[in-house]
């Protein structure tokens, strides 16, 4: 069976972290990259096996009373415990608690200005004084994400049907700024979940297992496509995703967050300072 | 967990099964990937889908995508000419485009990292559809439709087919974002070889597939006609000399008159007082005998006698002379006798008449549907290959360097930037993928030798023999898949 493996990526900068569905890559600045970079792939060497151990009981609804042996599930419990009252599993915040765990362990034991590791799109990272840092959201309405030092955020995530793991809803994209990975991971799902149009025939779905088998979603209907959404339907389920992100962000469990559909975009009013939309960021 | 389902099942083809690559040990569904979307479920068997394809020659036609993990390997070295090395798969996954390790890693101007759900890669592309039918499909110019949004038009018509331009940048994204993914997903499945539901503006509903006969407002196209009208007359003139007094045939281009054609007057044809009523071209050729349709010959024809005028005795018809209209595929005729009063009636085709009808139909060839994809690998994408661009291009307009798409020929036009053309039935299948920006993701390979790309100033350095790619994998992953070559 496959092994962890770390390599350097051609830039000759940034490390590439795999094993089985995790892919992370990695930078620091300002510091010893190198012991940095083997601290990393030390810790992450036997993070997946350590998340199959308890993989059945992580794709359960959450229960707060639950105790998960390894730091990796630890992070995913308390990521989802606000959440908990609604339908939520540990497997929501899987990547965001893998990026912070494995940030953690890069950082312990050396003096960075910054650092990141990001999992698939969900990052979290670390900056000192005088330090941002700054993300490109890549969806087909160009957004970017700065964040300063003197805020309290270190976390970055994005959700979205046609993304990698299933959602109730139909945004494009949910990108959420938090305190961590992990918690800006479980948002940005429990905010994609809610841009939706409940019974709207226009949006296909199936049964997460027919898909997945394993999921964790179980029978719940996942969305698999759209049909094209006149500019009522659009504003209608954004509205639905944003009042819930506004919740989110009076409660403190996020900074904010912003959310893309068919080409419209909202942000929640606490993140008009981290977002900015100007500027494309890809070419032809 | 209870009993695994490839222990419980494994008397029937188990619907799921258990992939091994790692500890997560997904289970995956028919067609689907696991957890990684590296590994999928094809047939019931466990196959890599990245980074790399290798194509076999030698793998036959329609062959199984063949898992070919290093492990499996029976370290047979490949013959050059037997396995090329294609970009399917280099930056998309079976069955569905979700590349997370290539994107995050991929470096953005002015962004520490990529935040994503799927991303951006071409827009310049479209899909030439050549629709093998003289039924009348559209007007020159007209819009066409994928799922009522507009994807395309109908360009000029070229001999006995139809011709659509789907896709390019303005419906891509310069239109709306439901103008844009319909476009997308419309190539995307054309190119694939799926069957496409193409609506054209005041016109017909076609659903297309790449080597499948079109299926217009419902029904299947069968033939190609034979020629038009006049070629009809032309080809068979002397078969019918003797057998019948009149031919007509029916065609939207040009109508066809034995009698008065030159192909009849060169073996001595009487004059038969037969009145088209059309538009004269040439003697015994006819324009416009009625409108573009989906009856006989492409006209809107039901009743072919709706095109005669009356016979008129003065210039050679008499009561008893014998008429066969057929229009330009065989697929319809029918057999008429004057009466006294110079009427046509219709009668049974005689025995002797049978094979000539025949004959058309047979010298017909079956309709199809080709779908070309076309794009321009002008911009960008040329410096993964060079670090001077520009000498790529000069490279392909001079022979030097080959461009194939998926393993399959491509045509490349001359003038500037590198724009091709490929026959999608010779790509392997599933080759073309997306991403919601939206834009096709399609399989590219250039080849030239290893002097030439040292003087076009590529990145020698990352150059690597086909022994190591196959052994050790693309930069993301140590697998890859073969496919046979397609051979239509």
């Amino acid at each position: 069976m496959q092994r962890a493996s770390a390599a350097m990526l051609p830039d000759g900068r940034r490390m590439h972290l795999h094993h089985g569905p995790i892919d992370l890559i990695v930078e620091t600045f300002g510091g010893d990259q190198k012991a940095a970079y083997r601290r990393a792939a030390a810790r992450f060497e036997t993070v997946l096996d350590e998340l199959v151990s308890e993989l059945t009981e992580l794709r359960r609804q959450a229960d707060a009373g639950r105790r998960f042996r390894g730091a990796v599930a630890a992070r995913m419990q308390k990521a989802i415990a606000p959440f908990a009252r609604e339908f939520i599993t540990p497997m929501a915040a899987v990547a965001g608690a893998v990026a912070d765990e494995i940030l953690g362990a890069m950082l312990d034991g050396g003096e960075f200005s910054k650092a990141y590791v990001n999992n698939g799109g969900d990052t979290a990272f670390h900056l000192t004084e005088g330090e941002t840092i700054r993300a490109a959201v890549a969806n087909d309405h160009p957004a970017g994400i700065a964040i300063d030092a003197g805020q309290p955020w270190r976390g970055v995530a994005t959700s979205g049907w046609r993304g990698r793991s299933h959602s109730l809803g139909i945004a494009d994209s949910v990108s959420v700024v938090a305190a961590n990975a992990a918690r800006a991971d479980a948002a940005a799902t429990m905010i994609a979940n809610r841009v939706d149009l409940p019974a709207n025939p226009k949006i296909e779905r199936l049964p997460a297992c027919a898909l997945s088998p394993d999921s964790d979603l179980g029978e719940r209907l996942v969305t698999t496509g759209v049909a094209s959404l006149d500019e009522t339907e659009i504003t209608e389920a954004l509205d639905n995703g944003l009042r819930y992100a506004d919740i989110l962000v009076s409660k403190g469990l996020i900074g904010g967050a912003i959310l893309i559909l068919d080409g419209q975009l909202r942000m929640t009013q606490a993140g008009q300072s981290l977002f900015h939309t100007e500027g494309e960021m890809t070419h032809a | 967990m209870s009993a695994p389902a490839d222990i419980v099942e494994n008397q029937t083809r188990p619907e799921k099964i258990r992939c091994d690559a790692c500890p997560v040990m997904c289970y995956i569904a028919e067609g689907r990937t696991g957890a990684c979307d590296r590994y999928a479920n094809d047939n019931g068997r466990i196959v890599r889908c990245d980074p790399l394809t290798i194509l076999d020659k030698r793998i036959a036609e329609g062959g199984p995508i063949k898992p070919f993990l290093k492990s499996e390997w029976d370290g047979i070295l490949f013959n050059d000419e037997e396995v090329a090395v294609t970009a399917v798969g280099a930056g998309t996954t079976y069955p569905d485009y979700k590349p997370a390790p290539f994107i995050v890693s991929r470096a953005v101007e002015g962004a520490d990292f990529v935040t994503v759900v799927s991303e951006a890669i071409f827009s310049y592309c479209g899909v030439k559809v050549k629709i093998d039918t003289d039924r009348h499909l559209g007007a020159e110019g007209a819009i066409v439709r994928a799922e009522g949004e507009a994807v395309g038009l109908v360009i000029t018509s070229e001999y006995g087919s139809q011709m659509l331009s789907l896709g390019g940048v303005d419906h891509l994204t310069g239109g709306s974002k439901a103008e844009g993914r319909a476009t997308c997903k419309a190539m995307m499945d054309l190119c694939n070889k799926l069957p496409v539901e193409l609506s054209i503006d005041d016109g017909s509903t076609v659903i297309v597939q790449a080597g499948r006969p079109p299926i217009v407002d419902g029904k299947e196209e069968v033939r190609m006609r034979v020629g038009c009208g006049s070629a009809t007359i032309g080809m068979f003139a002397s078969q019918w000399k003797g057998l019948v007094d009149e031919v007509v045939i029916v065609d939207d281009h040009i109508t066809g008159v034995v009698s008065e054609h030159q192909a009849g007057k060169v073996i001595g044809w009487p004059d038969t007082g037969v009145k088209i009523l059309g538009r004269r071209s040439t003697p015994g050729r006819y324009f416009q005998v009625a409108e573009p349709g989906l009856g006989w010959g492409g006209t809107n024809i039901e009743d072919p006698l709706t095109i005669l005028g009356p016979w008129n005795a003065k210039k050679g018809a008499w009561p008893g002379l014998t008429l066969l209209m057929v229009s330009t595929t065989g697929e319809q005729y029918e057999y008429y006798v004057l009466d006294d009063d110079l009427i046509p009636q219709r009668k049974p085709l005689p025995d002797t008449l049978a094979p000539s009808v025949k004959l058309i139909e047979e010298n017909c060839e079956p309709s199809l549907c080709t779908v070309l994809f076309m794009g321009g690998a002008g911009g960008s994408l040329r410096s993964g290959v060079t670090r001077n661009p520009v000498r790529l291009t000069r490279s392909v307009h001079d022979h030097a360097t080959t461009i194939t798409c998926g393993g399959a020929d491509a045509y490349v036009w001359p003038g500037g930037g590198i724009t091709i053309m490929v026959d999608v039935m010779d790509t392997p299948d599933n080759a073309f993928g997306y991403v919601p920006t939206p834009a096709l993701v399609a399989p590219i390979e250039f080849t030239m030798r290893r002097e030439e790309y040292q003087s076009l100033g590529g990145h020698t350095d990352a150059a690597r023999s086909l022994a190591d790619v196959l052994e050790k994998g693309g930069e993301y992953g140590d697998d890859f898949r073969a496919v046979g070559k397609q051979r239509r």
